[in-house]
């Protein structure tokens, strides 16, 4: 039993570093239609903007508090990750809005490329470690939970309440909304449609530089094709979740988290991807649309 | 006096399809000005396309005065040209409420709790709905909820595509009601486009006959309502 809640708090833990990435792809769907590939990278190049600001600030200020040094990672990586994404919105995807779907699809491709081989000519291809940032562990009836798994848990649950808040209560998610549902007709009532979509891929990236941050706090290291994998594992949960909806994109986060973890406790921990697309695969040929994706029953 | 709106030659293709060729239309302040024409002739294009979505190929509209020929669609809004759209395009997964909120987005909602509580006296089904969301109504209620959310934005033309479509008579004829008080108390200038020429003629001031792309011709409301042409073509047999 005790096994199976660590394996629970484990799952949680890793599911809430994918849900943060899939909100990205999730939302960028919802809004323009398209599957931004780059989005695995501009999780990774979170991380790295995280790992430089380490290194700057441990050399620059030796002990600094944690607490500190953790949230200028952060919000430099937030701040980093949202500019790329904007560019790369605005140089490669905003040109070809409009033309075939397939094109602006095969651009983010090229970009997600682009992305890993920049990082890796600028950063070398080795992995990047850095020493544990918070090594507490607490030991609770038998289930240890280390300081990391509680701020990744923590400050998940926080950002997605503003997101959630934003989305939902403000004019700007308003706006946002309104331009997902008919873009034609949000920009007759005087949205800026292209400014709304570049804000998107903006609070996209802020959420996936935030999950960044924390993949190498908690792995303590990071690599140029640290996009990749995890990147396709978002995009995994989004789908699952059902793409288009943000709380879907969390659930899926936190099934595949959880799937995973509790695959690897359980059986062959080299079956794990195996099993995650398995179930993927599964529930998408029952409930093609995801799990809280929507049924089309709009009247026209 | 320069009219509110002045479209002047104006072409616009859909690829190589021109779907207007050459109009000319022009509304006074204050006016009440209706387009009829069959369908296909190029009506909801132009209400389109002087919202700059399709743009002109040639040609210049100008809103009082100033050219918004190639103006983005949603800066030719903000300078309060509101429409009622083809089709309605309600958001259709916001509530009513929010429909009615993105419609008075320019002002970031600061008349809002009065404006809304006008619109709700003149549809108050609207008021019954404001919580469902706009995919659930029915057809006649979109349209109030179209109208409605174009009339939020305290618009200085408010532009009207079919806004009888799909409405039992009865509706249709508060809807012209409140359009006339609309104008004749606060001074609201409407373009309408409408297939129910007999109601629209009956409303409007000046009107403009379309076929094929081309204004063909134009005159008071009441004397092309008794036009023999536009009554064989467009009124007999059609009367509501």
């Amino acid at each position: 039993m005790e096994y199976f809640v660590q394996q629970l708090v484990n799952g949680l833990t890793l599911g809430s570093i994918y849900g943060m990435i899939a909100i990205g792809y999730t939302m960028v769907y919802g809004i323009i239609g398209m599957i931004n590939f780059a989005h695995g990278d501009i999780f990774m190049l979170g991380g790295f903007a995280a790992l430089i600001v380490f290194l700057a600030l441990t050399s620059l200020f030796a002990g600094i508090p944690v607490v500190l040094a953790l949230l200028i990672m952060m919000i430099v990586a937030m701040i980093m990750a949202s500019l790329w994404n904007w560019t790369i919105e605005r140089v490669a995807y905003r040109p070809l809005r409009g033309s075939f779907r397939l094109a602006p699809l095969i651009t983010a491709i090229g970009m997600s490329i682009a992305l890993s081989n920049f990082i890796q000519v600028t950063q070398g291809p080795r992995n990047k470690p850095i020493p544990p940032l918070v090594s507490s562990v607490y030991n609770i009836a038998g289930i240890s939970i280390s300081l990391k798994q509680i701020i990744i848990i923590l400050i998940t649950a926080i950002l997605l309440s503003v997101f959630w808040y934003i989305v939902h209560r403000t004019p700007l998610g308003r706006a946002q909304r309104a331009t997902e549902q008919d873009r034609k007709m949000a920009a007759l009532l005087g949205i800026d449609v292209d400014r709304t979509i570049s804000v998107t891929f903006i609070m996209g990236a802020a959420l996936a530089a935030v999950a960044g941050t924390m993949y190498l706090m908690y792995y303590g290291v990071v690599v140029f094709t640290d996009g990749f994998i995890p990147g396709v594992k978002a995009f995994t949960a989004a789908v699952l979740g059902g793409i288009g909806s943000l709380p879907g994109a969390v659930l899926g986060g936190l099934l595949i988290g959880l799937i995973e973890s509790l695959w690897s406790a359980y059986f062959t921990i080299d079956y794990k991807d195996v099993a995650t697309f398995s179930i993927l695969a599964i529930v998408l040929i029952f409930k093609p649309s995801g799990i809280l994706g929507r049924p089309e029953v709009e009247k026209v | 006096m320069t009219p509110i709106l002045q479209v002047k030659a104006v072409e616009t293709y859909y690829g190589n399809i021109r779907a207007l060729a050459g109009v000319d239309v022009e509304v006074q302040k204050g006016e009440i000005v209706c387009l009829i024409g069959a369908n296909g002739a190029g009506k909801s294009t132009l209400m389109m396309t002087i919202c700059g979505s399709p743009q002109a190929r040639t040609g210049q509209i100008l809103f009082e005065g100033r050219d918004i020929t190639r103006m983005p669609t949603h800066e030719i809004a903000r300078l309060r040209i509101a429409q009622s759209p083809e089709g309605r395009r309600i958001f259709p997964r916001m509530t009513v409420y929010e429909n009615l909120q993105m419609g008075a987005s320019l002002d970031n909602l600061k008349y809002f709790d009065e404006d809304v509580e006008k619109m709700f006296t003149l549809f108050p089904r609207l008021k019954e709905r404001q919580s469902q969301r706009g995919g659930t109504l029915s057809g006649g209620e979109q349209q109030m909820l179209s109208i409605a959310r174009a009339l939020m934005a305290r618009p200085k033309l408010l532009l009207l595509d079919e806004p009888s479509l799909g409405l039992a008579p009865l509706i249709v004829k508060g809807i012209f009601e409140a359009i006339r008080k609309l104008n004749e108390t606060e001074g609201l200038t409407v373009f309408l486009v409408e297939q129910n020429a007999f109601a629209a003629l009956k409303l409007s001031h000046r009107a403009y006959v379309m076929v094929n792309g081309q204004v063909t011709m134009t005159g008071g409301g009441r004397e092309l309502l008794a036009n023999p042409e536009v009554r064989a073509a467009y009124l007999e047999g059609g009367r509501h």
